[in-house]
């Protein structure tokens, strides 16, 4: 080992030459280059880049060299330190690359796990398929209007121009409550809202009414005593049959696809006059496209104008009525009734939370 | 009603042929729905008229089998084996011969069969799709074929088709051949032909019997007419038994079947008297308290004063428009006949026929109105084929009593169906239609210079009375298939009210929660308010009773949605579900202590506002509420780690997380209400209204309801909650937090939110939150106590906060804290 005061020695200054020189460089990069991981590099370092590296000693000689030479001395040796420098720092960045892809390859985990530690929740087909229905008339200028499901016969019957014992128009499946004669009864229907609406709005009327109905029919495959239906009704000046097939067409289409319509069959209900019955054209209906029966409608008997202070030389109006429960029968092809009315989850669930 | 096509069309003329399935549908076009069109038989191959000539018994068998001889050709006797016994020797009778295919793909050869040989089958009814069984094989009057005659056709008749109808309520005139018959040629615009107007009622010598009505309200008209020297043998005639086969009437005898065959063509029922069995004047009248009836169907019925009845000098005889009576019922011996047709007041028999729960024929057509202009020209064509056919004679005279009332003319503007409609119809269309139906028709024009139409309408048509049911006749004849579809000009609507999107955005909540939902019936069991455990004057307990319930002890209207929410929780148990979560929404139904009466309301004007008002008050209270329930684990182990139980806590959070959908802060607080357990029952406010419960159920209550342990359950009444819109606008501060966090011993009964309302008070507006991260009791806080440990978050709006500043809003917070709670910081 040399110092900076020892007397000049040409063989010591042979730690100069080019050849040693390369030869660091050479040794240092394969040490570097087997260093299998970065402890290993960091413990080869100080050999070849620290104090007492063969570069290091060799730049204490080049003071030993006569003036002339020393600039090209030092040049050589710090072209081989930045030549260390650089393996080593190659080096250095491949293995901690390497290090990173291994700790992602170690971290990788099943991502098929499944992750439901809540249940999953759903809402009934019923109330999304009213909502839906719903969403279809408020987009058309309609408004949602509700009532009460123990009502007043004369909201249910009466002002609907039902006569009292008269065969057409008695209302023999409706649930009566004590006493006895009092006058209620479990909305056999949705219509009564129509009359709710027509004294408590202004003219013109626009708005359906989905809602909870009540017949004393047994629960079986396609009935059942506590059903929902969704009616619409409109008041206004210059209505028309011809405004209520219209409605009921694009009712349709937006609820069955563009290629659906409807069809009136002339029919009879005491608040309607003229009255029909519609069938809808469904084309996915279970055993081939066709018209399914879907609901009533007609033009709003003049009588129940009257009932509610309405004058029919002014205006006229159509209302029209759909049950739920049917509509999903047909639409989802659901067999049994009862599953609707059950409350098995299995039944509610995959219908997730919007129809 | 059903009705052979070949009769409905008997006189129409056709230009061109029409099949059933055309009819049915022309039918359907003009608002008579056809439920069913059956095409009687196919038959084909050798089925022929045959003669019982010799009928053998064969003995040995389980049931009578008969082993016959039948003629069916000149010299051709064909053995039979046949099982029916209701005919004999002598009879004719129709044989399926091998080779014959019978409906249904019914293929006849020769067998053998109860050890002999049979060629052929004695057809029944039923067999050659002619109607029902009728107690056996198909028996022809004799003399109307002869042996080996082809029966298909020009006997039996089966290239024909049966027309199921529904018809509603409103047209009882189409209950008839007469009736339909004419819509059907109004639908295909064929000339009309009235089968009432083609009987001859010639002038009649002084009353047949002595009439007096008494309730001419209730009885508008009433004829009678006799037939004298009836043979009682004499059989129906073929082909009125045939006819009232397919209409789905059973045979009587020749008087019965023939008052059903008139009543069937022309639509007035009628009925027919032994005149031998009556006494006296006949008297039509209300019946009197205690009076008493054995009608046909052998019921001995108690009268009521509201029945109207029809009595001779012994009592009541008949139950008017509903049924007769036995005592002078028409029977094996009968010769001398009164056959009587009335007009009875639609209501009086809807009533009696309900009463009685006597829905007949009669009283059907009663019910939906029956042409009062009908009755002589009725009896007349009954007495006529009563003479061809019974043999008997027609008495000359004729009684009849009564004026009835025939519908008014009324005028209308001529465009009011062009105007219902929202179609031009073609000129002349209105007029044309009306005279169609029957009307009488005259064009005019009004004082105001109005083209109108007076329209007359028929005697057969009560139910058109206003010029909208005239409109309906055009439009229905017309056909609705003719009404453009055109979309009104609709208004902009506001969307949907806030109480409707909160309903819909608390839904949505609890399902994207986890919650299922699910709509249980409202009708619950009286007995479900002592299992949960109520005081005897919990306001629950006041439920409104369903008078005819499907389940004679599920008859009360619910008062809360946990009894329907439960009882579908326990079905999903049984089904084997476990962890369930499920809520409701829906409205219950709350009675005031006292009922209002409901108001006599008019219907021919709007009500006045008392009125409304009254028929408001007497309605219950019927609030939305949502109600959830929940069992078993609400996270379930797996992969990750332990499951976590549904817990109180899960059920306030169903109602906060409801609440937050309304944007309205749920205050809680400790309560006991039933049917929750007492010590983890929480009552909701917002401010200071009540809006409900949550928690865990009384561990008696999930007893003794079998439910999993540990239900909980909430409920809130959504009308309760205020719907005032929500505008936030948070200032958002830029500058760091300071957090602090502190532990504060209390006692155990101090409800955290207590204290939390207390650090926030005095932690002012520099407190930014103050969220519970920590509860711990035991030995470190002694007993009685318990440390709530707070995270607290310091931020002023304008300035980076010190933590010296933070600080002294900190002590400011514990502070009040110690104050308000009797917390002490835990050392």
């Amino acid at each position: 080992m040399s110092a900076a005061n020892d007397p000049y020695d040409p063989k010591q200054v042979a730690a100069l030459s080019p050849d040693v020189l390369g030869a660091a460089v050479e040794r240092a990069s394969e040490e570097f280059a087997g260093a299998v991981d970065l402890d290993t590099l960091s413990a080869t370092k100080p050999a070849h880049l620290g104090d007492k590296s063969a570069l290091l000693v060799a730049r204490r000689e080049i003071g030993a060299l006569p003036p002339a030479a020393r600039a090209e001395a030092g040049k050589r040796v710090n072209q081989a330190q930045q030549e260390i420098r650089a393996a080593f720092d190659a080096r250095r960045a491949q293995l901690e690359a390497e290090r990173a892809e291994r700790v992602l390859r170690e971290e990788t985990v099943d991502v098929t796990l499944p992750f439901d530690r809540v249940g999953k929740g759903a809402r009934h087909p019923v109330t999304t398929l009213a909502e839906r229905i719903s969403d279809v008339f408020i987009g058309m200028g309609y408004e949602i209007a509700e009532g009460p499901e123990l009502e007043a016969e004369w909201f249910t019957l009466d002002a609907l121009n039902f006569r009292k014992d008269h065969a057409a128009d008695a209302i023999r499946d409706g649930f009566h409550v004590a006493p006895e004669g009092c006058g209620l009864v479990l909305r056999t229907h949705t219509s009564p809202v129509q009359i709710r609406v027509l004294l408590e709005r202004d003219l013109p009327v626009y708005v359906v009414c989905p809602g909870r109905t009540y017949r004393t029919d047994a629960l079986d495959a396609t009935h059942s005593p506590v059903f929902h239906q969704v009616e619409g009704l409109v008041v206004d000046k210059g209505i028309t049959m011809a405004h209520l097939k219209g409605t009921l067409d694009a009712f349709a289409r937006a609820m069955f696809g563009e290629d659906s319509r409807t069809r009136l069959r002339p029919s009879f209900f005491p608040f309607t006059e003229p009255s029909a019955e519609v069938d809808v054209w469904f084309a996915e209906r279970e055993g081939g496209a066709g018209w399914v029966e879907w609901g009533g409608c007609g033009m709003v008997d003049p009588n129940v104008l009257r009932a509610c202070g309405i004058d029919p030389e002014t205006h006229s109006g159509f209302a029209f009525g759909m049950g739920i429960e049917r509509t999903l029968q047909f639409r989802n092809a659901i067999a049994d009734m009862r599953d609707m009315v059950e409350g098995d989850v299995r039944f509610t669930v995959p219908f997730g939370t919007e129809a | 009603m059903r009705i052979p096509v070949s009769w409905l069309t008997e006189n129409l003329t056709f230009p061109e042929p029409r099949s059933p399935e055309e009819i049915a549908e022309a039918l359907t076009g003009v608002g008579h729905q056809v439920g069913e069109v059956r095409r009687i038989g196919p038959v084909s191959g050798p089925v022929v008229v045959g003669l019982v000539v010799e009928v053998e018994e064969l003995t040995g068998f389980k049931k009578p089998i008969r082993y016959c001889k039948v003629e069916v050709d000149e010299d051709r006797v064909q053995p039979i084996v046949c099982g029916a016994t209701n005919f004999t020797e002598g009879d004719l009778v129709v044989v399926a011969l091998p080779g014959a295919v019978l409906p249904g793909g019914f293929a006849i050869s020769a067998r053998k069969t109860y050890g002999r040989l049979s060629e052929g089958m004695i057809c029944s009814a039923a067999e050659l799709g002619l109607g029902d069984d009728q107690g056996g094989i198909l028996v022809l009057p004799n003399g109307i074929a002869s042996p080996g005659d082809d029966a298909t056709e020009s006997v039996l008749g089966l290239d024909d088709a049966v027309l199921e109808m529904e018809i509603t309520a409103d047209r009882g005139y189409a209950l008839s051949v007469r009736g339909l018959g004419r819509d059907l040629a109004c639908a295909l615009d064929l000339p009309v032909h009235d089968l009432v107007a083609a009987v001859d009622v010639p002038p009649a010598e002084g009353d047949v019997w002595p009439v007096e009505v008494v309730d001419e309200r209730g009885c508008r008209r009433f004829t009678a007419r006799r037939v004298i020297g009836v043979d009682p043998t004499a059989p129906t005639p073929w082909w009125i038994r045939r006819r009232l086969m397919l209409a789905g009437v059973r045979s009587i005898s020749l008087p019965v079947d023939i008052t059903n065959y008139v009543m069937l063509e022309t639509g007035q029922p009628l009925h027919a008297f032994d005149a031998a069995k009556l006494r006296g004047k006949l008297v039509v009248r209300r019946a009197e308290a205690g009076e008493t009836l054995s009608t046909l169907d052998g019921v001995e019925r108690s009268l009521d004063t509201g029945d109207l009845i029809i009595c001779d000098d012994t009592g009541p005889i008949s139950l008017a428009g509903t049924m007769g009576g036995a005592s002078t019922e028409v029977g094996p011996r009968t010769t001398d006949i009164l056959l009587e047709a009335a007009n009875w007041e639609p209501s009086s028999i809807a009533r009696t026929a309900r009463r009685h729960r006597l829905p007949s024929e009669a009283s059907r057509r009663f019910e939906r109105g029956v042409d009062p202009a009908v009755t002589a020209a009725a009896l007349e064509r009954a007495a006529k084929l009563l003479d061809t056919y019974g043999d008997g004679h027609i008495h000359p005279g004729r009684t009849d009593v009564g004026d009835p009332v025939l519908p008014a003319p009324m005028t209308m503007p001529i465009d009011l169906p062009d105007r219902v409609a929202g179609v031009n119809y073609a000129r002349g269309v209105t007029a044309r239609r009306l005279g169609q139906i029957g009307c009488g028709i005259e064009v005019g024009t009004s004082e105001d210079g109005v083209p109108v139409v007076t329209a007359t309408p028929p005697s057969w048509r009560p139910d058109l009375l206003r010029p909208a049911d005239l409109a309906e006749e055009v439009l229905r004849l017309e056909g609705y298939h003719t009404i453009p579809s055109t979309l009104p000009p609709a208004p902009p609507g506001h969307g949907l009210t806030r109480a409707q999107r909160m309903r819909r955005a608390a839904s949505r909540a609890l399902a994207e929660a986890g919650y299922v939902e699910v709509l249980p019936f409202p009708f619950v069991a009286e007995t479900v308010w002592d299992d949960f455990g109520l005081d005897e004057d919990d306001v629950r307990r006041r439920t409104v009773r369903v008078l005819n319930p499907l389940e004679a002890d599920h008859a009360q209207l619910a008062t809360t949605l946990l009894p329907g929410l439960l009882d579908t929780l326990r079905r999903n148990v049984a089904r084997g579900h476990r962890d369930l979560a499920l809520f409701h929404i829906g409205q219950v139904t709350r009675p005031g202590p006292d009922r209002a009466p409901v108001p006599e309301v008019s219907v021919t004007a709007r009500p006045t506002d008392a009125e409304l008002a009254a028929l408001a008050a007497s309605l219950p209270a019927q609030p939305a509420h949502v109600g959830a329930v929940l069992a078993g684990n609400r996270e379930v182990p797996g992969w990750w780690g332990a499951g976590r139980e549904a817990s109180w806590a899960d059920a306030v959070q169903a109602a906060k997380t409801v609440a937050r959908a309304y944007g309205v802060e749920l205050i809680v607080a400790a309560a006991g209400l039933a049917p929750w357990h007492p010590g983890r029952c929480a009552e909701l406010r917002v401010g200071e209204q009540l809006v409900g419960h949550a928690g865990e159920l009384h561990p008696r209550v999930v007893d003794t309801l079998g439910l999993p342990k540990r239900t909980c359950a909430m409920e809130l009444d959504l009308d309760l909650l205020p719907l005032t819109e929500h505008r936030p606008a948070p200032p958002i501060s830029p500058y760091p937090p300071v957090l602090l966090d502190v532990a504060l011993v209390v006692d155990s009964h101090v409800p955290a939110e207590t204290v939390a309302d207390a650090l926030r008070q005095g932690g002012g507006d520099l407190l930014e939150d103050a969220r519970l991260f920590d509860v711990y009791t035991g030995a470190q806080v002694g007993p009685g106590k318990r440390s709530l440990a707070y995270a607290l978050r310091f931020r002023a709006p304008d300035r980076t906060l010190t933590v010296e500043d933070a600080v002294v809003a900190r002590d400011a917070a514990v502070a009040a804290a110690a104050d308000r709670c009797g917390a002490t910081l835990r050392g």
